[in-house]
């Protein structure tokens, strides 16, 4: 017997900002997942199972905050789980979710992943400090950094590239009500003027730090007829990790990305992704991962993906948009935005995404990643559900 | 075996935590010496008053007084109070219904001994000498014979009401790093990098953290590599980190030590920032009473062809 | 879709109260070899791996991203982490068989609490705004739980005491208390010492099979007929803490009410809380309760609750068992439950 094809009939989201004061921890987590509700037209007696994830618990400082959570999701007496996979948890979680609809354990089920990182500060909770250990010599892009020396070592990609996601990404986030960073005034020039904070990296090639949540519905084939508007389909999914550094890790492009990637186009029929996938949102912490990601997926053939992007082909009205909503350049709620492209891409799929919907978007592709570039998840949502 | 080696860690942040309107007004309550609870939509009142009704994930607002004396639900004694608790005296833990609430809050009670303590007994508040608007400024409950309170006041107006606390959290840790990196550790201690193979796939881990990542298996040949190595790429930090006392800019760089199987991370010095590049050769340079090397300089070889390095990126 | 899913292999380390001498990965490397080495598979033959750990534990972001050392994550595996007891992530894995995504499954846990104060750390699992700042530790909260018990004439301190002299009686060689240990005094009153679970640091691992697999790799696979889980309301002023109505509801779901038990396998880390559960479960003399000693012999964070399902699926294995529950609990005063049912096929 196959599995239960799984639909996304409910999305929400918060309006992302640098620090919500007007709500506890509860009320932003419940915020999206109300949303996520209306837009699926149910109430919380309709929801079997609720799916919770973040990153590091030291961010907001509670031990596995989902014990607290529970009465804000109206979890009492329903199954509870909690995932952390690092920066992919977003993805991850939806996908433990959607399993236990295609598993047929749960028709409904309530996904969510959340971060407040006002409550401490971001840098602190990512690198507490280690006895007898050299201390974080560069902040959190002096991590990222050299692997992007490195990607441009190996594809003479001109340095002017990272400055071009940066730019778009920031332009489409002026079309996504939810977006944390509403630049109104950007140009590329002051795009191309910010500071270089760790060279190859500039200022405006850097995320923000969110506060935000996100939640989805998924349900199965006879709750998606019930729905009150058009579903998105799963379509494939899958999530790979390898170990955080290793001899031979490919940092550029890690194995665990291109081994995601093509699970998920197995298990959705895609033979050229580049043809068959209309639109991405994939996890841009710093512009550089745009072209870098393009490759990994199989966008471009290595060495060629910031051609694409130097092209205007990633732009809203290039022939593959990536990230129309702004992407994690414009919002980051750490343990949220894996979830954010997820649902950003159910949202393309369904019709649903407003003024930064792409025209006749119909097999769209979320995408996260996290740890040392290790840990990845992906799935592929349709507006036809898949075939069988 | 050689002894382990440990030290304190303490993760300590004072978290700044916001507040819904109704944990901002219970709060404010207590600052003003009453207490809130909430109501729900079928007529029982929660204290501490919470966001969400728990048991019909409906939201929930309508505050209401309720008493500042109460009955104690359950109890237990705790002699030796910890950390962070609210009497440094042995007290009782209690969970309280007051009086017009349906559910119990939990805090202290401050009783000479555990047989002054029952289940059933009549309680009050106890309030702070200095409130702020939090948890705290119940200083804790103590025993009552009283009659019960009476609540007249309409609820929830209060003026400047709080709208954020600060949980100050501090967790003690005794950090050991395991039998691999103290191997490690001490040989830095003598100026040695020291990794270890993987009897497996023969690669050379530095540091060594007890298992090759890639076969699962417990490395353990010690392996000296280094003292040089090569600059596999880097980037140039323009913006000073707060807990780090280093002029920017300078190198962030990755080094492939000679013999070593991927690369560690270290600042490069002694060449301008602006001529530092991949494959450049460099050695480490010590300082007195550092755990590890203070930077890396040039050697002066010529640089490492790509081809020797590309691997290691 | 109906697919027989069982346990095949279980592997625990001995429980300790420190371990300091090893990383994390160190501790459970050794786990992990044993578990893959008792079906013969290697990390590569594995269709699904999850772990379950808590940064909290040791004060370490990420901590289980260096465990994944242990494992051999290459080439890339398909792999997920929870952040509670890994019986949740033997939840998550058994969800990735049932779809059909896999056949066989590695889950594993671990928990170092030697370098913390753990009860301490467990106080901010509790909520940050009302309860977290006035610091009560697991020991008081769990000691409000056995007077509510006292109070309702549901136990007494002397069955309090049986019940931890009967769960060190175990003859279980990775048990961190073996053999007789004194009630000793109030650590917070109604709860002795003895009532306590001695923290330890330790791992568990256990392989998942599915069908034909399983009997190909293990000799009486321990069938998993039905697992379940549930939570119930965060604070303990609205739960009635004498009854477990969240462990009730999984039993049931789990099918644990169809037909008797003869082994339960509880995670009580308090003699108070194996009262709670008894009657949640409606467990009478005629099943054996924690063979293996339970979490008041040996309580690895995050790795007890796996290690219970481990254990009840060891005695299926082993043909001390037909059908066992095994449960876990996570949260303060048992907010959160999971059970399971295990069969063995007929002998």
């Amino acid at each position: 017997m196959s599995k239960e094809p799984v639909a996304v009939v409910g999305i929400g989201q918060t309006k992302h900002v640098a620090a919500r004061r007007d709500v506890s921890i509860a009320g932003l987590v419940r915020e999206a997942a109300v949303r996520a509700l209306e837009d699926a037209e149910l109430a919380w007696a309709d929801i079997d199972a609720v799916v919770i994830g973040k990153a590091p618990d030291f961010f907001e400082g509670v031990m596995m905050p989902e014990l607290y959570l529970a009465d804000a999701l109206g979890a009492v007496g329903k199954p509870m789980l909690r995932v952390h996979t690092a920066g992919s948890v977003g993805g991850s979680t939806a996908l433990v979710a959607a399993n236990l609809v295609a598993a047929r354990v749960h028709a409904t089920v309530l996904t969510l992943a959340f971060e407040k990182q006002s409550e401490s500060n971001a840098m602190w909770g990512l690198s507490l400090p280690i006895p007898f250990q050299q201390p974080l010599l560069a902040g959190a892009g002096g991590f990222f950094a050299p692997h992007v020396r490195a990607y441009m070592r190996r594809t003479g990609a001109p340095d002017t590239v990272g400055s071009l996601v940066a730019y778009k990404d920031r332009r489409n986030a002026l079309k996504n009500p939810y977006a944390h960073l509403h630049e109104h005034d950007i140009t590329l020039e002051k795009v191309q003027a910010s500071p270089m904070l760790w060279d190859p990296i500039r200022y405006s090639e850097t995320c923000p730090s969110s506060d935000g949540a996100c939640a989805m519905v998924l349900t199965d084939r006879a709750g998606a007829a019930r729905a009150p508007r058009p579903p998105a389909w799963m379509l494939g999914g899958a999530m790979r990790s390898e170990p955080t550094l290793f001899a031979g890790k490919d940092a550029v492009s890690p194995q665990a990305g291109k081994d995601c990637a093509a699970d998920v186009y197995r298990q959705a029929g895609i033979a050229d992704p580049r043809r068959d996938i209309d639109a991405v949102e994939m996890y841009v912490p710093f512009s550089w991962y745009e072209p870098m990601w393009l490759e990994n997926l199989g966008f471009a053939d290595e060495g060629e993906g910031w051609k694409l992007t130097e092209a205007g082909v990633t732009e809203l009205d290039g022939d593959l948009p990536v990230n129309m909503s702004g992407g994690v350049l414009s919002t980051n709620p750490i343990g949220a935005s894996g979830m954010i492209r997820f649902a950003e891409a159910a949202l393309q799929a369904r019709g649903q995404a407003g003024e930064h919907q792409v025209d006749g978007a119909r097999k769209v592709l979320g995408h996260a990643y996290g740890g040392g570039s290790q840990f990845f998840s992906m799935w592929l949502v349709g507006s036809e559900p898949p075939d069988g | 075996m050689p002894e382990v080696l440990k030290a304190p860690l303490a993760v300590e942040f004072p978290f700044t935590r916001s507040l819904s309107p109704v944990q901002s007004a219970f709060l404010t309550g207590l600052r003003e010496r009453v207490i809130l609870g909430v109501r729900t939509r079928d007529g029982r009142t929660l204290v501490p008053p919470v966001e969400y009704d728990p048991v019909t994930a409906e939201e929930i607002g309508e505050l209401v007084h309720v008493g500042v004396t109460g009955t104690v639900t359950t109890w237990a004694w705790n002699h030796a109070p910890r950390r962070g608790q609210p009497l440094d005296t042995p007290f009782a833990w209690v969970l309280v219904k007051l009086d017009h609430a349906d559910t119990a809050l939990l805090h202290a009670l401050d009783a000479p001994g555990p047989d002054a303590v029952r289940t059933g007994m009549r309680v009050r508040v106890r309030w702070a000498e200095e409130r702020t608007g939090a948890i705290t400024d119940i200083a804790c409950f103590e025993p009552y014979d009283g009659r019960d309170s009476e609540v007249t006041v309409n609820a929830g107006e209060f003026e400047d009401p709080v709208h954020g606390i600060v949980a100050q959290a501090r967790l003690d840790y005794t950090y050991s790093p395991g039998r691999a990196q103290t191997a490690y550790i001490n040989a830095l201690a003598e100026r040695r990098a020291v990794g270890e193979r993987c009897p497996s796939c023969r690669k050379v881990y530095v540091p060594p953290r007890g298992a090759c990542p890639t076969c699962g298996v417990a490395t353990a040949e010690q392996v000296e590599v280094g003292p040089s190595g090569t600059v596999t790429t880097f980037c140039i930090v323009n913006i000073k980190a707060k807990n780090l006392d280093i002029e920017v800019p300078y190198v962030y760089a990755h080094i492939a030590l000679d013999g070593a199987d991927l690369a560690l991370h270290g600042r490069i010095g002694g060449i301008p920032y602006d001529q530092v590049r991949m494959g450049l050769r460099v050695e480490p340079v010590w300082t007195e009473g550092g755990g590890y090397p203070d930077h890396y300089r040039p050697t002066g070889e010529p640089d490492a062809e790509y081809d020797t390095y590309k691997e290691l990126l | 879709m109906t697919r027989d899913i069982a346990v095949v292999a279980f592997a625990q380390c001995d429980t300790r109260r420190s371990t300091e001498e090893l990383s994390e990965v160190e501790m459970l490397m050794p786990v992990l070899h044993d578990v893959l080495a008792q079906t013969g598979l290697k990390t590569a033959d594995i269709g699904f791996t999850c772990s379950g750990s808590c940064d909290y534990l040791a004060g370490r972001a990420f901590s289980f991203t260096l465990a994944l050392d242990g494992v051999g994550a290459w080439p890339p595996i398909s792999e997920s982490h929870v952040e509670t007891d890994g019986a949740w992530a033997l939840y998550e894995a058994w969800t990735k068989l049932l779809s059909g995504d896999a056949d066989t499954a590695l889950v594993y846990s671990y928990g170092k609490s030697s370098p913390g104060s753990l009860r301490d750390v467990l106080t901010r699992q509790l909520d940050p705004y009302y309860v977290a700042p006035l610091w009560p530790d697991s020991v008081a909260l769990a000691a409000l739980q056995a007077q509510a018990l006292i109070d309702a004439g549901d136990t007494d301190e002397r069955e309090l005491a049986a019940i931890g002299a009967r769960s060190r009686a175990t003859d279980n060689p990775r048990a961190q208390l073996k053999g007789p240990v004194p009630q000793g005094d109030y650590l917070v009153r109604p709860l002795r010492t003895g009532d306590c679970p001695p923290i330890g640091d330790g791992a568990a691992a256990v392989v998942l099979a599915a069908g034909e697999r399983a009997r190909e790799l293990c000799e009486r696979p321990a069938w998993i007929r039905g697992i379940d889980h549930r939570i119930e309301a965060h604070s303990l002023g609205v739960r009635d803490l004498t009854d477990s109505p969240s462990t009730r509801l999984a039993a049931e779901r789990a099918g644990a009410f169809e037909r008797p038990v003869d082994t339960a396998e509880l995670h009580a880390p308090f003699t108070s809380q194996e009262v709670v559960l008894r009657k949640a479960l409606r467990l009478d003399d005629a099943t054996r309760i924690n063979p293996s000693g339970g979490a008041l012999a040996a309580n690895p964070m995050m790795a007890a609750g796996l290690a219970r399902i481990g254990e009840a699926a060891a005695r299926i294995h082993r043909g001390e068992s037909d059908r066992a529950l095994a449960h876990a609990t996570s949260g303060p005063c048992l907010q959160q439950n999971l059970v399971a049912v295990l069969e063995g096929d007929p002998r």
